[in-house]
């Protein structure tokens, strides 16, 4: 292998993560507003969102759930097998919720401040 | 034994008790459990002495895969009831007796539960209290309770109370009873003879069967310590859809199954939700409890009876 093939697979690999990066930031951005309840678990167990965003959850258990908050922000009903949430975050702050009927279910909503005001 | 209406035959609920009674067919005398092991013995003590049974998680209107037919086999266990040679005293509900605490839900249960032609002492489960008010479960048996639907009562010289460990539960806890219901527990035992048989029902189990499930409740430590200086005390439990039993000193801790669905063993799967069985086994895991008490002996049997054995 010459050495000008070898700097021309480098740079090929370094576009490709570059690519992959981006593909990555632009899906998380996605990802942060879905919350997946599935096996008794809120699934990312953790997100951060920008204010004024907002948060759907979705039960794939079939046994209900609920999203509810522990400082009484947010109240979901029993979310039955394939039953959403959805939940606009105004304030910044880090949010802490369960599941009322499984209170073992825990998960946290990180909103941070809107960067265009 | 397959989906019958009119339930299996007496012979056939024979059978099952005795299959039943290999496994889980004892006695404690004394704090000391043994194996009561023939069926005949268990038959002479009903006779003499009090016997309940104990139905658990109905869950009307559960339609999942594990079971897309749960009201049929409540109609099912109902039918085996009907069948007991002995009529029994009266039925205990340890809840989850609705999937989603639907007024349809509880109406389909009690239309079912009520063919059994026997008094029902229900608990809740979490599945019960969904609605905001509870106005479902509190109409129907929230009626001469306390609190979040706690009472006692007396049968035959036995102190029976039904507790609630699934109401205002705390993000990252497990079952709880809160302090105004421990508080009432130990005012309903002041004065009581401890010779006297207890025994406390509620729908999550009363020990710590598998904290990583929830499947305990928090402050049961205080709850038990005011039942210590009693001879005799049963605690009944469900939630849990499996046969698990334990005792402590003396007291016994036994949970029913379910008539809807099956549950993992703790730990044996990603997490407690139905377990999807094959369709010939599923009547195995399904089932009621008969309990039954010798008077004067302190000694209780408990005979679980699958639907199918």
């Amino acid at each position: 292998m010459t050495k000008k093939t070898m700097l021309t697979i480098v740079r090929s690999m370094l576009a490709g993560m570059a690519f992959a990066a981006l593909a990555v930031t632009a899906s998380a951005q996605i990802a942060n507003l879905g919350v997946t309840i599935d096996n008794f678990t809120f699934s990312p167990n953790q997100i951060m969102v920008k204010s004024g965003e907002t948060v759907t959850w979705t039960n794939k258990d079939d046994i209900p759930h609920t999203v509810t908050s522990t400082d009484n922000v947010f109240r979901s009903k029993a979310l039955d097998t394939d039953d959403k949430f959805s939940f606009t975050f105004t304030t910044p702050g880090t949010y802490k919720y369960f599941c009322s009927l499984h209170p073992r279910m825990t998960g946290t909503i990180v909103v941070e401040a809107s960067s265009t005001k | 034994m397959t989906n019958q209406h009119d339930g299996p035959n007496r012979r056939k609920v024979l059978e099952c008790m005795t299959w039943a009674g290999t496994g889980v067919l004892w006695t404690i005398s004394g704090g000391v459990p043994h194996s009561l092991g023939l069926l005949g013995e268990a038959r002479a003590a009903e006779a003499k002495g009090l016997t309940f049974l104990q139905i658990s998680d109905s869950h009307m209107g559960f339609d999942k895969p594990a079971n897309p037919n749960a009201k049929g086999t409540l109609e099912e266990a109902i039918g085996q009831i009907k069948t007991i040679p002995i009529k029994p005293a009266f039925m205990i509900h340890t809840g989850d007796i609705t999937h989603l605490s639907k007024e349809s839900e509880f109406d389909d249960a009690e239309q079912i539960i009520a063919q059994a032609k026997l008094d029902v002492h229900y608990v809740p489960g979490e599945h019960d209290i969904i609605d905001p008010d509870i106005k479902f479960y509190k109409d129907r048996y929230g009626r001469g309770t306390k609190g979040s639907g706690y009472y006692s009562f007396d049968a035959n010289g036995v102190h029976f109370m039904g507790l609630v460990n699934v109401a205002n539960l705390k993000g990252g806890g497990m079952g709880s009873l809160g302090a105004e219901q421990l508080e009432w527990i130990e005012d309903d035992l002041k004065g009581r003879s401890a010779s006297q048989p207890i025994v406390v029902f509620a729908h999550i189990p009363l020990w710590t069967v598998y904290p990583q499930w929830g499947w305990g409740t928090d402050d049961s430590a205080q709850a038990l310590a005011y039942l210590k200086r009693f001879g005799s005390v049963t605690v009944l439990n469900g939630h849990i859809h499996q046969v698990m039993q334990k005792v402590e000193g003396n007291v016994t801790f036994h949970t029913a199954l379910s008539t809807a669905f099956p549950q993992p063993a703790p730990g044996t799967a990603p997490s407690a939700g139905p377990m999807k069985v094959p369709a010939d086994k599923l009547r195995t895991m399904l089932g009621t409890a008969n309990v039954t008490f010798k008077q004067g002996e302190q000694r209780v049997a408990i005979i679980d009876t699958p639907l199918q054995s």
